[in-house]
């Protein structure tokens, strides 16, 4: 083979390499200013189409249930989603703990996965150890504490 | 606290980049099998005639990558699957390329290890599907990290290979139980300082416009210390001994904003590395090496000398691939894989090599900056630093910037538990940047003001 030819593969391979690079690089930089949310138009889903049947999936969690606190035992079924948890009337589960807000936090779904969200709460939901100050996602087994109760979702 | 926007980091919201993923995942594929191809063009003359089995192969591995992260994690990251796949390629070529000068077969190897890693990554992906499970697991698996890091010490199942004792092997099959361990690390460091961090970062002692760290809180630093000169001293292996306390203190650094820590920790170190270099021949030998490889030719720094020799004999463009004599410096196919690829695609070639590392390093350190959690931030950015101190390491070995400690060059090296375990590590890495990026949905109903009849009390702590 001639040495042209080699010498043209070897700039064309290393040609590849950097269009490779440039290119991941580009795509960095799409992702950084491709996406801001619009000012004023909420890309929230019309109210009417909020997904309200629970997943279908196995071994999705069908109930949330109290594990500490005054109320333990108490459980709440996931059908009725979103799931308001407080001291009020009107809450799904209702805590005699006082350290729990009348209308304390909210459990609700988005596609296929469980949330949970505070209400501007008087002392605050913790998910694991971190309090929480915007809807974190739930899974089967992880402990939420309001109050001095402590909620988990069960199969 | 009110939030600008819901969902919103910075006030963007990410969208999902599987296209783009898909794109750059076309233009990986073509730079590994371009480079295989070129192999075969530099040293017959004519493209490799399994290309077709081998391209057809990298491209199934790559295509089931992607498909896992559509089905699985469709909002992480679209550039480090790409960026893998590609290092990934062009290790193989460069394994195969040596391969045909030492008459061998190891790229077969690597590929079969490199499906492993691919089919425990979509594993990862299926299995794990919320990265805060692990939180759970912070002790039992710093305790299988100790127990992987004890396994080559014992008898009869550890070996111990080019002086040193880091690999077990079980009937046929080789393995290198730190390169999972380093992962089990960082869950454990992870979990570890996101609980006590707080208490961590209490200021002592101000010396120098720095506040030191209370003596009292010196317990774990001091613990990890031990466990690296463990390792330098009774297994002989500098690279994962650097690796693994570099780790727990930038990862302790991240956790408690604290440059104290820092210093205490480079001071900790260099006292260690010091003593290590009065007292132990191997650490001397590697020393020498680095000062002056010529001067030590016959006593150990040949490699060194070499992998500078081939390296500067690619000069800006390289040799091509194929046409270099990379299979002249020893072990060119694990270490001093990135002296080949100097040699044969030059100092363009391997800033290239350089630069996908940095992307990889920058995405994780970006996927812990969006990152809701705590533990999230705390192990993608300690993910992500395994990465950037492993290849700095390595590579700042071959190129005589430090000392050569032996470390495997991630996705590049041949070697089966590395590329295993790199590949667990990116599928953790896209986990958290999937719940990352993730829109916050918005689980508004319309709220009504409800009255506030029962004054709540305050928790007092």
């Amino acid at each position: 083979m001639s040495e042209l030819t080699l010498f043209l593969i070897r700039f064309a391979y290393v040609a590849i390499l950097w269009i490779f690079v440039l290119s991941a690089i580009s795509v960095i930089r799409t992702d950084m200013y491709g996406a801001r949310v619009p000012a004023n138009a909420p890309q929230r889903a019309p109210k009417g189409r909020q997904p309200k049947a629970p997943p279908r999936r196995r071994g999705s969690p069908t109930h949330v249930a109290v594990v500490e606190g005054p109320n333990a035992g108490a459980r709440a079924d996931l059908s009725q989603a979103p799931i308001l948890i407080g001291r009020g009337q009107d809450a799904a589960i209702r805590l005699d703990d006082d350290y729990v807000s009348t209308r304390h936090a909210r459990i609700a779904l988005s596609g296929d996965q469980w949330f949970v969200e505070d209400l501007g709460s008087t002392n605050g939901t913790y998910v694991g150890q971190a309090r929480i100050t915007q809807p974190t996602t739930l899974a089967l087994g992880i402990q939420v504490r309001v109050g001095k109760t402590v909620l988990e979702l069960r199969k | 606290m009110v939030t600008p926007a819901p969902g919103a980091f910075l006030g963007f919201v990410h969208r999902r980049r599987r296209g783009a993923e898909l794109f750059l995942l076309i233009l990986a594929l073509a730079v590994g099998l371009g480079a295989y191809a070129a192999v075969g063009l530099g040293v017959d003359g004519e493209v490799p005639t399994d290309i077709v089995v081998y391209g057809g192969w990298l491209t199934a591995l790559a295509v089931a990558g992607h498909v896992a992260i559509r089905l699985t994690a469709p909002y992480a990251d679209p550039v480090l699957l790409p960026v893998v796949t590609a290092l990934n390629g062009l290790g193989l070529a460069v394994i195969y390329r040596l391969d045909l000068a030492k008459d061998r077969s190891l790229a077969a190897q690597q590929l079969t290890w490199m499906t492993i890693g691919v089919v425990l990554f979509v594993l990862t992906l299926v299995v794990l599907r919320d990265h805060r499970i692990l939180q759970r697991f912070t002790y039992t698996s710093g305790l299988a990290a100790i127990v992987l890091l004890i396994m080559p010490m014992l008898p009869l199942i550890g070996t111990s290979i080019r002086g040193a004792r880091i690999w077990i092997r079980i009937g046929p099959i080789g393995f290198q139980p730190g390169e999972v361990a380093k992962v089990l690390l960082v869950i454990t460091f992870a979990g570890y300082l996101v609980l006590h961090r707080d208490a961590l970062a209490l200021a002592g002692r101000r010396l120098l416009f720095i506040d030191l760290p209370r003596g009292r809180d010196l317990g774990p630093i001091l613990a990890m210390w031990a466990v690296s000169l463990g390792i330098l001293v009774l297994q002989r292996d500098l690279g994962s001994s650097l690796l693994f306390f570099g780790l727990f203190l930038t990862m302790l650094y991240i956790a408690t904003e604290r440059p104290g820590w820092l210093f205490v920790g480079s001071a900790m170190f260099l006292a260690g590395a010091f003593t290590a270099w009065r007292l132990f021949g191997h650490v001397q030998a590697r020393v020498d090496a680095w000062l002056d490889p010529f001067a030590h030719w016959d006593t150990g720094s040949q490699q060194v000398g070499n992998g500078l020799f081939g390296m500067a004999w690619g000069g800006l463009l390289g040799r091509g691939l194929g046409l270099g004599r990379p299979d002249l410096t020893s072990i060119s196919e694990s270490d001093f894989i990135i002296s080949a690829i100097g040699e044969e695609l030059g100092l363009t070639g391997v800033m290239a090599v350089i630069l996908l590392y940095g992307l990889i390093v920058e995405r994780g350190l970006r996927a812990a900056l969006v990152c809701r959690d705590g533990f999230g931030k705390l192990m993608a950015s300690g993910l992500a630093l395994v990465f950037c101190l492993q290849v700095f390491v390595v590579i700042g070995g071959v190129t005589r910037l430090i000392p050569l400690t032996g470390l495997t060059t991630p996705f590049l090296s041949y070697g089966g538990s590395s590329l295993v375990a790199n590949w667990v590590i990116i599928a953790l890495l896209l986990r958290i940047s999937d719940q990352a990026r993730r829109p916050i949905p918005d689980l508004s109903t319309e709220s009504d003001d409800a009255d506030a009849s029962e004054q709540t009390q305050v928790v007092k702590l």
